[in-house]
């Protein structure tokens, strides 16, 4: 395992940073905000993004994709990341898109991934209840035999591109009771479904999230995504993925803003000199830039360990996811602190990495849960 | 066969023939290490025998040229001598300054006349080496250190003090910074000087630590009189030198305490178990559970960043930011483990000596205590920081 860009991925990664800094500014965000978008992403630069080749990126090639891996993905999302660019990475390709390359029948996976990669369809994953905090096996939705499929009934709470999406992958019981190891399954529920209720959430990081309700949707038996009643073990695979794509978006979100408020403590003056040569915040910096530096060191470790199927990855992504938690919280924390005044406001843009690190420290487990993860991986 | 696969052969035969048998298995506990030099007390004849012919060969020194005393081996061919002496669980035949810290400063900056005179005495552990930096009145601010040397005639007369000079009641010889201009900029007035310690006039008195060990000493130089010649680089060059070395320092340092290396390292986990008990495999006491979770990811992530810097390096980057973090992190992380080790022990972490404690709980404590310098020496975590926000931030002064 390498820990060094390949020449490829130093190629992706600058493109994706032009593509940022020309089409994607933190503005292009905050106009979205403004004008409340009911999707919170937009539609032409999705697929402009596919057109560049990066949606297909961990896709095979059979239905369109380039058969890279996630370490390829991940300069994508870095980039991104820093421009805080709201496209429907994490729920399309990461989530709902993987769960169908990894569980999905051929036909499933012909119906949907072609699509998927060229930008055209959005998928969504529902899996998140009110009550399961990070736990993928504590599934309260239902799914009940009726005729010859299911019948699903239940609430999933803040699903990504839910709003957009053309399908709804769904983590439902099938078997045992709510904290049951097995007896979950995914099923893929179409848009306009009978009996779905998709109600928009606004969160703190104003990304398009919605409550999916399922209140007595009918899939067929051909809308069972991977073996029945395993679905919690896929369910686990897929979101380990996903969180070490999540946390390449956090590493870009986080190193982008240590240095707007590295930019501000260059060129704040008070007490006549630039507030950036006080020994107080300068010794807070070192620190930020320590936790930054250990936290790519992690991202590439674990998308690495991913891609080779390595037997540590599960313990890499939970480094990883537990390291990018802090680090981000704290670089925002204490950028919107030195920042002063003005990083309270909302015409500055650090309030939004700010916001935006919250979230993602609270999706699929914070450093405390990933800690105990750790452990538990390692029998103790 | 390549020229490398041909090394190895032949090196793993010539340990197999002169690795004594006696110590195989030991591989490097560093309190039994040969230090060597004048005041030198053999316990242990294999030991003797093996840093003779392990001299002879060029191996207490593998990359120095084969003219001063080194094995003229190229960075590979050092790594597979080191594999195959980790496969017979060998000790280094000798471990000191001479061979990480002056040898190379000198085979860097020295002159001709002084690489003759000094390395090869290294390489055979004739000559046991002490670093001179620090002063009563000069610690993280070291270029303001007052140690004169005059000129007189051929000689400078030097007088002041040296402090933590690491084993300086052992050491035979010490390399000094000295200051030799007191005009002008702090920096551009001192000399890298190289003094015999049994000059008259130069006096040793150990320092008593926390931990009651005494690893440092105080050296005063009283009208020591020292040839000319012994100044490396040029006089009032000697901050260039002085930068040098204490980088290299740094980086030892960061080694030392990575996480990676060392025989004394029992997982943490597996210590707790002992202290805390277990049930159904998971800790019993969940907050130290946590901590040691915190503990071992640290680690990780730090081990994973050494190996980025590494890899970049192999693949032929510029060293990294990341590189600076090395010796600050490493440290406080040390220190963090340490805490842990004694909160762990629970009452029975705080035994000094006597009955009533297992000698490794002593020694875990003694080392907690000792721990504690590592953010002090080789330059504080408060200057490490300075350092990474001026250089690496580009944060003003």
């Amino acid at each position: 395992m390498q820990l060094v860009l390949s020449e490829d991925q130093e190629l992706i990664a600058k493109t994706a940073a032009d593509f940022a800094a020309q089409q994607s500014p933190v503005a292009r965000f905050r106009a979205l905000r403004d004008a409340r978008d009911p999707l919170g992403f937009s539609k032409p630069i999705w697929k402009e993004m596919a057109e560049l080749g990066w949606v297909g990126i961990p896709f095979p090639e059979e239905v369109g994709g380039a058969g890279l891996g996630l370490a390829d993905l991940a300069v994508v999302l870095e980039a991104l990341g820093r421009a805080l660019a709201p496209e429907p990475f994490l729920p399309t390709v990461l989530l709902a898109g993987r769960a169908l390359v990894r569980g999905g029948s051929e036909a499933q996976r012909q119906e949907w991934l072609p699509g998927v990669v060229a930008g055209d369809r959005i998928l969504a994953l529902a899996q998140q209840e009110a009550r399961s905090r990070y736990d993928l096996r504590r599934v309260a939705t239902r799914a009940e035999r009726a005729g010859n499929g299911w019948r699903l009934r239940g609430e999933k709470i803040q699903v990504e591109a839910a709003a957009a999406a053309d399908a709804i992958v769904v983590a439902a019981r099938t078997a045992g009771g709510e904290g049951d190891a097995a007896g979950v399954s995914l099923f893929l529920v179409p848009k306009g479904a009978r009996g779905l209720e998709i109600v928009p959430q606004t969160r703190i990081d104003h990304r398009g999230v919605a409550l999916v309700r399922l209140g007595g949707v009918e899939v067929g038996t051909g809308d069972v995504v991977g073996a029945l009643d395993a679905g919690g073990d896929l369910l686990e695979e897929v979101v380990d993925f996903a969180t070490a794509g999540l946390c390449a978006e956090m590493l870009g979100s986080m190193s982008q803003a240590f240095s707007i408020t590295l930019e501000h403590l260059k060129s704040r003056q008070q007490f006549g000199v630039p507030i950036g040569s006080f020994q107080a915040l300068k010794h807070r910096a070192a620190n930020c830039f320590m936790e930054v530096e250990l936290a790519r060191s992690c991202v590439l470790a674990a998308t690495r360990a991913v891609d080779a199927g390595d037997p540590e990855a599960r313990r890499l992504v939970s480094l990883a996811k537990a390291r990018c938690s802090d680090a981000f919280v704290l670089v925002t924390n204490e950028g919107v602190q030195m920042f002063g005044g003005v990083g309270m406001t909302d015409e500055y843009d650090i309030g939004f990495y700010m916001k935006r690190a919250r979230v993602a420290e609270l999706s699929f487990g914070d450093a405390a849960f990933h800690r105990d993860r750790w452990a538990r991986l390692g029998s103790y | 066969m390549s020229d490398l696969e041909t090394f190895r052969r032949d090196t793993r035969a010539w340990l197999e023939a002169n690795g004594p048998v006696s110590l195989r298995g030991i591989g490097n506990d560093p309190l039994h290490g040969v230090w060597g030099g004048r005041k030198w007390q053999w316990t242990n004849p294999a030991q003797k025998a093996w840093l003779e012919r392990a001299a002879e060969r060029g191996f207490t020194a593998p990359t120095w040229p084969r003219e001063y005393g080194g094995g003229g081996l190229s960075g590979e061919e050092a790594k597979v001598l080191a594999q195959e002496m980790a496969r017979l669980r060998l000790p280094q035949p000798l471990i000191g300054f001479g061979l990480t810290m002056i040898g190379p400063t000198l085979l860097r900056f020295g002159n001709e006349e002084q690489k003759r005179e000094h390395l090869t005495k290294i390489t055979r552990g004739e000559i046991r080496w002490c670093q001179g930096y620090s002063e009563p009145g000069a610690g993280s601010d070291l270029a303001s250190l007052q140690c004169r040397a005059v000129p007189d005639g051929d000689d400078f007369i030097v007088n002041g003090t040296k402090i933590w000079t690491s084993y300086a009641d052992h050491a035979d010889w010490i390399f000094c910074l000295v200051r030799t201009k007191t005009e002008g900029k702090k920096q551009d007035g001192i000399t890298f000087l190289l003094i015999d310690m049994d000059t008259p006039g130069v006096s040793v008195s150990p320092i008593r630590l926390i931990s009651g060990s005494s690893p440092f000493c105080e050296t005063h130089f009283v009208d020591v009189r020292v040839p000319q010649r012994n100044v490396v680089n040029g006089v009032n060059n000697g901050w260039t030198v002085a930068k040098a070395l204490l980088g290299h320092e740094r980086s030892m340092i960061a080694d030392a305490f990575g996480g990676g290396a060392g025989g004394k390292r029992q997982g943490l986990a597996a210590l707790a178990r002992g202290y805390l008990g277990s049930e159904g495999g998971a800790l019993l006491d969940p907050v130290l559970r946590d901590q040691i979770a915190q503990n071992e990811m640290d680690t990780r992530a730090f081990m994973l960043t050494v190996q980025r810097s590494r890899d970049a390096a192999k693949a032929g980057h510029q060293p990294g930011p990341e590189s600076s973090l090395f010796k600050v992190y490493a440290t406080e992380l040390n220190q963090r483990r340490y805490e842990l080790l004694v909160r762990l022990a629970g009452p029975q972490g705080l035994g000094w000596e006597g009955p009533g404690f297992e000698a490794e709980e002593l020694e875990r404590t003694r080392d907690w205590l000792r721990s504690r310098a590592n953010t002090i020496e080789g330059g504080t975590s408060e200057v490490q920081r300075n350092i990474i926000a001026k250089r690496v931030l580009g944060l003003p002064d």
